[in-house]
């Protein structure tokens, strides 16, 4: 395929939008007459609700409407499951999804209790603070150990217990294989709780026309076109009726793609009850407590190996807290589940997970999405292993890898897309080659030795990676030459920041011999393209990618065939480039491609029968199984051995995501997780209270990584096409958060020569406090 | 009812004037009273930067201002930025080339605060360009996009002259 622009690091299309100002983000629309909406949540983590009284609220001038679940009556429902588990045979799985507003019994801090909606979103706060609820706390369901004790209380009262799903996945005869083993390794590991904190709260703006008899929907979502057939089953109208547009959108990390939140359900409602159009804009205390979260979970683990290192099986059995509700059903455990067997040739593994409710926030997909808790217990499993064994931590790795020769390479297990977990291709010796090569491992004894002779403290980590990317079903595209020239390309997916307006136009570019900047790229508005999943699992520029490919090439076809006409010559002689059409070695014999597409669009005359106007197609793709990509970084901190400070000193990331788009946003996609996962590795960690309190729900308190915190890393790339797709692509959005605690954890160790004093870290998040009680031998 | 408070406010040039609740934020009053949507707001308490303008000259929070303590300043946003419409001025240039953004939503912060920081500091290094931007908050990039752009831009604007 020659390739003028895929591959290419083009600029962003998208950019002098969002430089200007001129971008249109949610809390931008401003309509006549807009209300705005406030919501009253539980100040509880776990309270029977005794009364409500909003008369005073009701009462208060400017306050229009008050709602509480009373007022809903038929409307009021537990959300849909957005995610049915997949068919695993003997599974348990017991569905509690949130509702619009809680009725009798709150189980979260931050459960909407009432919304108010008032001419100034100040007067609707005011109201909210005038609305009395009488609350009976119940115990509260926190720690995760604690929801399956004997005599726990529960979250539902209507269950017997705190267990939401119960899952046990196999890959061969993992007893034995433990019985053959050399040496076995087991160990009990700790991930906690973070947030994604997105730069833009989510929000949403519904506007009610009733005379054209539609529904429009600005909302902060991942997933418009989801969210639109929901609101119109919801609310009794037709799809066509509902139009919902997710505008530029200020990151989503995954949250934003639940639904549907409680707000999403409410919005729309009353404006379409008042017929007027209502507004409604998280605050970050809001967010904090009412946009879900990911990441609790606790590992018991095990590796068998035989003596010279080569792993025969590993068991695990892990909790995972999945928060009050599961609208999203066992997407984060699978992922776990399913990724702890990484880059290694696994041939026996016994894996069964627990998902619990537990009175907190909801648990859905964040970046990485479950997968991090995979790799840290597989890749801190192996570092125990090194050591007990003798052998070098990246010499066990290597001993592990897949074979190049062994893709497909089956893993058996039930991945989140309902598939039993295939790695479609990959190559990862040379990825850990070059990552020893880039951070220095071979001088680095060395170089760690003559720091310490100055009382310097330097460690080096290098941990291996799969993401799990590119998952179906599916999502479209549609492609049309306008009059002008350009081109235009729809598709129903949400863009969060990911330069989809310039990667899928270079897509179509290359198809359509058109420059990038005069392909107009619109996505996430139902009126434009309104069939599509949305964007998550690092699926876009696959799935949505491989769409815009087969559009563009069946226009590319029409655009031939209508030339060739025009011509009187056969396609073969024609040449498409700089928006023209020409006969190869004629230059002087061209048409423009707006020529082509207005000749396509006759007014009068005749035209030949089955032809269809313009130049325009529409095609879907849907892989089979999802790509996987795979990676490795590397690291080397300086850590001050009393006050635990750690400086990163350098940071090499090598990634094999296939064929890559565009350079320039790929490395954006790394860098942008690898920050992400420094934060979750050793900055962020939401500190609830025994009573189900959030402690740091602010940004001064929960501490994301600055631009001082996050090093320059040096990036690298092998490629190795997928074959399930026709660009050979696989997801880049997570893998760049996904090893981070692993590799923090090794390193740690490494500098401060935790081994040898009898220390192990097997928790992520830590801190310098946190890591100081775990040198000193607190807990 | 409530009370209102007559202010006047120079917004990238054009002087406003309206009557405001004494508690609207000064973020508020330029994104919802005039129209101005490109300042954005991303946590109300200081943190984050998003909401970053400049007042008489100076980088600040818009949400840690009421409108009314505005009154009688001249204020810059992001929309005044570009030299005209359609043309980037060279520090958005240098954003886009080096990939400086992603959602886009904290950058125009970003931009306020950069563009007063090289003007107090034409020549930094990439040390003093982190601490610049270090009240900043941005959770797409990793920053190092950013820390490129402005780099960057502190070149061309040097060989500018």
């Amino acid at each position: 395929m020659e390739t003028r622009h895929v591959g290419r690091p083009v600029t962003r299309n998208e950019d002098p939008r969002l430089l200007t100002g001129r971008a249109l983000f949610v809390d931008d629309v401003e309509l006549p007459g807009l209300l705005h909406a406030a919501f009253l949540r539980s100040p509880h983590g776990h309270a029977d609700i005794l009364g409500i009284d909003t008369a005073a609220a009701k009462a208060r001038p400017g306050v229009v409407a008050v709602i509480t679940a009373e007022d809903l009556g038929e409307y009021w429902q537990p959300g849909p499951l957005l995610v049915p588990p997949p068919p695993i045979p003997g599974m348990t799985f017991r569905q509690r999804c949130q509702v619009p507003l809680a009725r009798g019994v709150v189980r979260h801090l931050g459960e909407p209790v009432a919304m108010v909606v008032a001419e100034s979103r100040y007067v609707a706060e005011d109201a909210v603070g005038d609305i009395v609820v009488d609350y009976a706390p119940k115990p509260v369901v926190g720690g995760l150990e604690g929801a399956v004790a004997p005599g726990a209380p529960r979250v539902h009262d209507d269950l017997p217990d705190n267990i939401a799903a119960e899952v046990v996945q196999r890959k061969g005869d993992y007893a034995a294989a433990r019985a053959r083993a050399a040496h076995v390794v087991r160990r009990r590991f700790l991930y906690d709780r973070g947030a994604s904190i997105p730069m833009e709260t989510r929000g949403i703006v519904a506007s009610w026309d009733a005379k054209a008899d539609r529904l429009t929907v600005w909302d902060t979502t991942q997933a418009p076109v989801v969210i639109r057939n929901g609101l119109a089953a919801m609310l009794g109208l037709s799809e066509r009726q509902v139009r919902v547009v997710a505008p530029f959108i200020g990151g989503g990390f995954g949250p934003k793609m639940m639904m549907f939140y409680p707000e999403e359900v409410l919005v729309p409602w009353i404006a379409l009850r008042l017929e007027r159009p209502v507004k409604w804009i998280e605050d970050r205390l809001e967010h904090f407590v009412a946009t879900t979260h990911e990441r609790s979970q606790i590992h018991e683990a095990e590796i068998a190996l035989d003596a010279d290192g080569r792993i025969l099986g590993v068991r695990d059995d892990f909790l995972m807290d999945t928060g009050a509700y599961n609208p999203y059903g066992l997407t984060v455990p699978l992922n776990s589940q399913c990724t702890l067997l990484n880059c290694y040739d696994v041939p026996a593994y016994e894996s069964r997970f627990r998902a619990i409710y537990t009175n907190r926030t909801l648990v859905t997909p964040y970046r990485g999405a479950g997968r991090q808790h995979g790799i840290f217990v597989m890749e801190r499993l192996l570092d125990a292993a090194a050591r007990e064994i003798g052998l070098d931590r990246v010499e066990i790795r290597r001993r592990n890898l897949i074979p190049p020769g062994a893709f497909p390479y089956r893993n058996e297990v039930i991945y989140q897309d309902f598939a039993p977990l295939t790695y479609d291709s990959g190559n990862y010796g040379p990825i850990l080659d070059k990552a020893l090569k880039a951070i220095g491992a071979e001088g680095f004894a060395q170089e760690k030795a003559a720091a310490r002779a100055e009382g310097r403290h330097l460690g080096l980590g290098v941990v291996c990676y799969v993401e799990g990317t590119g998952i179906g079903p599916y999502e479209g595209a549609k492609v049309r030459v306008q009059s002008s020239g350009k081109v235009t390309l729809a598709t129903g997916i949400g863009t969060q920041g990911q330069g989809h307006f310039t990667a899928f136009a270079q897509v179509v570019a290359e198809q359509l011999g058109v420059d990038v900047r005069d392909v107009e790229v619109t996505t996430g508005d139902t009126d434009q393209f309104d069939w599509g999943v949305g964007t998550f699992a690092s699926r876009g520029a696959v799935v949505a990618g491989a769409a815009s490919h087969e559009a563009a090439k069946a226009v590319r076809a029409k655009i031939l065939k209508a030339a060739a006409e025009h011509f009187e010559c056969a396609e073969a002689d024609l040449e498409i480039a700089d928006g023209k059409v020409a006969i190869a070695g004629v230059p002087e014999k061209h048409v423009t491609l707006g020529t082509l597409a207005r000749m396509a669009n006759p007014l009068r005359g005749a035209v030949k029968p089955g032809t269809e106007p313009g130049l325009e197609a529409t095609s879907y793709f849907g892989p089979e199984m999802g790509a996987t990509a795979a990676g490795v970084h590397a690291m080397v901190i300086e850590i001050d051995p009393d006050t635990l400070r750690l400086d990163i000193l350098r940071y090499v990331v090598v990634h094999d995501c296939g064929t890559v788009l565009n350079p320039l946003i790929l490395a954006g996609q790394i860098q942008g997780g690898v920050a992400q996962g420094i934060g979750n590795a050793f900055f962020e960690q939401l500190a609830w209270t025994e009573e189900g309190q959030l402690l740091n729900a602010s940004l001064a308190d929960y501490l994301i990584p600055t631009a001082l915190d996050v090093p320059r890393m040096e990036l690298l790339h092998t490629v190795t096409p997928s074959p399930l797709n026709p660009l050979g692509t696989k997801g880049a959005g997570e893998g760049g958060a996904i090893p981070v605690g692993a590799l923090f954890a090794q390193a740690i160790e490494d500098a401060l020569d935790l081994p040898a004093r009898g220390i192990e870290i097997t928790e992520i998040p830590l801190s310098p406090s946190r890591l100081w009680e775990i040198v000193h031998g607190g807990d | 009812m409530t009370q209102r408070i007559p202010v006047a406010v120079t917004v990238n040039g054009t002087t406003h004037r309206r009557e405001v609740e004494p508690r609207l934020l000064l973020s508020d009053f330029i994104r919802h009273e005039l129209g101005l949507t490109g300042t954005h707001v991303g946590c109300e308490h200081g943190v984050c930067g998003a909401c970053t303008i400049r007042l008489d000259g100076a980088a600040v929070r818009s949400c840690l201002i009421f409108a009314v303590q505005a009154d009688g300043h001249a204020i810059s946003t992001v929309e005044g930025l570009a030299p005209e419409r359609g043309r980037l001025s060279v520090l958005q240039q240098a954003f886009q080339d080096a990939h400086g953004l992603q959602c886009g939503y904290c950058t125009p912060g970003i931009l306020m605060t950069v563009s007063a920081f090289l003007e107090d500091n034409p020549q930094p290094s990439e040390a003093e360009v982190r601490h610049a931007l270090s009240g900043n908050l941005c959770r797409c990039t990793g920053y190092q996009h950013i820390v490129d752009a402005v780099l960057l831009a502190a070149q061309r604007l040097r060989e500018a002259g």
